[in-house]
């Protein structure tokens, strides 16, 4: 053992000396693999940001809600017969709200966009959002300021409105919006709450520039009232989602009319179907990423095997002179062994000191994160293509002859 | 007196492209402790191969070679290897140091595949440094030194594992006279201490230095005598 790490270390002495000595040549062969790692370490950072980004936004769809909808998340299936399916009314939410023993609370979504303007002030493009009172608790939003609309201004209708914080923002820079009257579309509205701010959803598309309204009003002022609705159905407790899921079904089939050999004409989603479906198509991006990415690592390693060959060839007379002086193989072998794995840890480490400032600089654009697994990853990637591509050339100076090795000039 | 080296009937053969050369025809030939032998010969005559097998760099075709009563004849590399490193002590007329390491570490390096300890290492460096009057350039590259220098970290170097023997090969060759004269008297005193010496070379004042002399031509031992008229280095060791 203390042989070994003798001539580990006689290893790592020379190594450093012949780096040292071809600062140039090193450097550039340094290059491929500084490359090489920058690419990994980015794609690793994007992915393992995207993975949390996803886990992030996932968040604010409750494990314990159900999301009674036409279409199917995760998608796959037939699009045009799903699409010809009939919508999910008004009546199929009161008929859950009125049966359904396993919710604690149920309400209808539907949306639409308007522009929406305060005085002089004026968005584009808002989601405006048909609901009910219990939409502030199938949603797990806070409210920032003032309430959300009552069950009685609900029901009746009454012209109120809630806002994303965006909203809020944009129109009221320097007011309280609480009690200000804002015009959504051609109608006017009294805003009653603002909402705390929720981030976008997967990075598309921002929660916070959203009008909420009574969903009475909705069909009054936006749509007709055979417009599709969602219900959102909150279970009374996580562990009774799967029973209340099987409840729902059970209520939306009675009240749509199929017969038992019918299929579902609707689909209930859940947290678990996106994170599912997320996994399954992060696998392939993390994958084919990674592949393409390892290609430049790999094409890097061909640099060091080629320069280690170099190297070998250029000290032949040094391991001659090794041999001679009582070298074994398994020295020789080590030494270029090290001197490769050096080179490309090397390598790893400017990689990765250029891979964190970049990450940053994308973080801009896409969310990154480089956790410390993915520096030691790399560290321990970068000296496993040393000890690969140095492979052949350190067993080739190892096998070397010593008479011939030292008559080399 | 012991016999430290033991070669029967040593043949060994070459194959250049469809030729063979027979470089060792039979040697026979044995050196006892604390001899003082210069081998000699014209180019061509086998005395190198003679050397390396001599030096356990290269084995022999057939014939047998017994080094401190161990047949090396039939070793593996790795084992030849760990000969080298114990008993044989190389000199070479190139000097063969290490360019980018300084002078202690150069004497240190068969020690590094000894496995000694790094304390011991220096200790066992240092003193055959002293041995050949160095210890003012411990920490000079090979490339700070003179020729004559040189060849005597090459020397702390070949001594530094108290081996069975020292092989020198021309160690003057590369040295204008008086340096040789030098390193000749460094190698006079080493036989006086004890060590067992063998000079491979093609000049007769260097031979004239041994007691013993063996001729080699055509890959034979031509002749084997007693040197009649020793030449004794005038200065030892100066600096």
């Amino acid at each position: 053992m203390r042989y070994l790490l003798t001539e580990f270390k006689e290893g790592l002495l020379i190594s450093l000396q012949a780096i040292r000595a071809n600062k140039m040549r090193s450097a550039l062969t340094t290059l491929g693999i500084v490359i090489g790692i920058v690419s990994v370490t980015l794609m690793g950072t994007a992915i393992e940001g995207l993975d949390r980004a996803f886990n992030k936004s996932i968040a604010a769809i409750g494990a314990d809600v159900l999301y009674v909808q036409k279409f199917p998340w995760g998608g796959g299936q037939d699009w045009w017969r799903i699409r010809n399916r009939r919508d999910i009314q008004i009546r199929h939410e009161r008929a859950i709200e009125k049966q359904a023993s396993l919710a604690q609370a149920v309400t209808p979504v539907t949306g639409t966009r308007r522009q929406v303007k305060y005085e002089r002030k004026l968005v584009e493009n808002v989601v405006v959002v048909g609901t009910d009172a219990d939409f502030i608790e199938t949603a797990g939003a806070t409210i920032a300021f003032g309430r959300f609309f009552t069950p009685m201004e609900a029901d009746g209708g009454r012209p109120v409105c809630a806002i994303g914080s965006e909203i809020a923002v944009n129109l009221f820079p320097n007011e309280n919006p609480i009690g200000k009257t804002i015009k959504v579309g051609n109608y006017a509205y009294r805003v009653v709450g603002v909402f705390e701010r929720q981030g976008n959803f997967l990075g598309m598309e921002s929660l916070d520039n959203r009008v909420y309204i009574p969903i009475n009003r909705f069909f009054s002022e936006f749509a007709n009232s055979r417009q599709g609705i969602q219900v959102w159905v909150k279970a009374v407790s996580l562990d009774q989602v799967e029973n209340a899921k099987e409840e729902v079904r059970g209520i939306m089939r009675k009240a749509r009319g199929l017969k038992p050999r019918d299929e579902d004409d609707f689909a209930i989603n859940q947290q678990e179907i996106l994170i599912q479906t997320f996994n399954s198509i992060g696998v392939v991006i993390a994958g084919v990423g990674l592949f393409i990415t390892g290609l430049a690592l790999f094409v890097g390693g061909i640099g060091i095997m080629n320069i280690m060959f170099v190297s070998v060839t250029e000290r032949t007379k040094e391991i001659g002179i090794r041999k001679a002086i009582g070298a074994p193989r398994r020295a020789i072998l080590l030494q270029f062994l090290v001197e490769s794995a050096a080179l490309c840890l090397l390598g790893g480490i400017i990689g990765l000191a250029t891979a964190f400032p970049l990450s940053l600089i994308i973080d801009q654009v896409l969310p990154t994160a480089m956790p410390v697994s993915i520096v030691i990853v790399a560290l321990l990637v970068s000296i496993f293509v040393g000890i690969v591509s140095g492979f052949l050339p350190a067993y080739r100076a190892s096998r070397l002859d010593p008479v011939d090795a030292l008559r080399y000039e | 007196m012991s016999t430290i080296i033991r070669l029967f009937n040593i043949t060994k053969v070459y194959q250049m492209g469809e030729e063979e050369v027979h470089a060792l025809q039979g040697v026979n030939l044995e050196i006892k402790k604390n001899e003082y032998v210069a081998i000699m010969g014209p180019s061509g005559s086998g005395k190198s191969t003679l050397m390396n097998i001599i030096g356990c760099l290269d084995t022999p075709t057939a014939g047998l070679y017994e080094l401190n009563g161990t047949n090396v004849s039939e070793m593996n590399d790795n084992q030849l290897a760990k000969i080298r490193n114990k008993e044989i002590g190389f000199v070479f007329q190139t000097f063969n140091l290490l360019a980018r390491s300084d002078v202690l570490h150069n004497v240190e390096l068969p020690l590094i595949y000894g496995g000694f300890s790094s304390a011991e290492r220096k200790r066992l460096a240092k003193e055959a440094i002293e041995r050949v009057g160095l210890s003012d350039r411990m920490h000079h590259k090979p490339n700070e030194l003179s020729g004559g220098q040189r060849q005597r970290v090459a020397i702390a170097r070949a001594l530094v594992t108290n081996p069975s023997i020292l092989l020198a090969d021309e160690p003057t060759g590369n040295l204008d006279s008086r340096t040789g004269e030098e390193i000749m008297g460094l190698f006079d005193m080493l036989h006086q201490q004890g060590n067992t010496i063998i000079v491979v070379t093609h000049e007769e004042e260097i031979a004239a230095h041994a007691h013993r002399m063996v001729r080699i031509r055509d890959g034979k031992v031509e002749r084997d005598e007693m040197v009649k008229h020793r030449r004794i280095a005038k200065s030892i060791v100066t600096s």
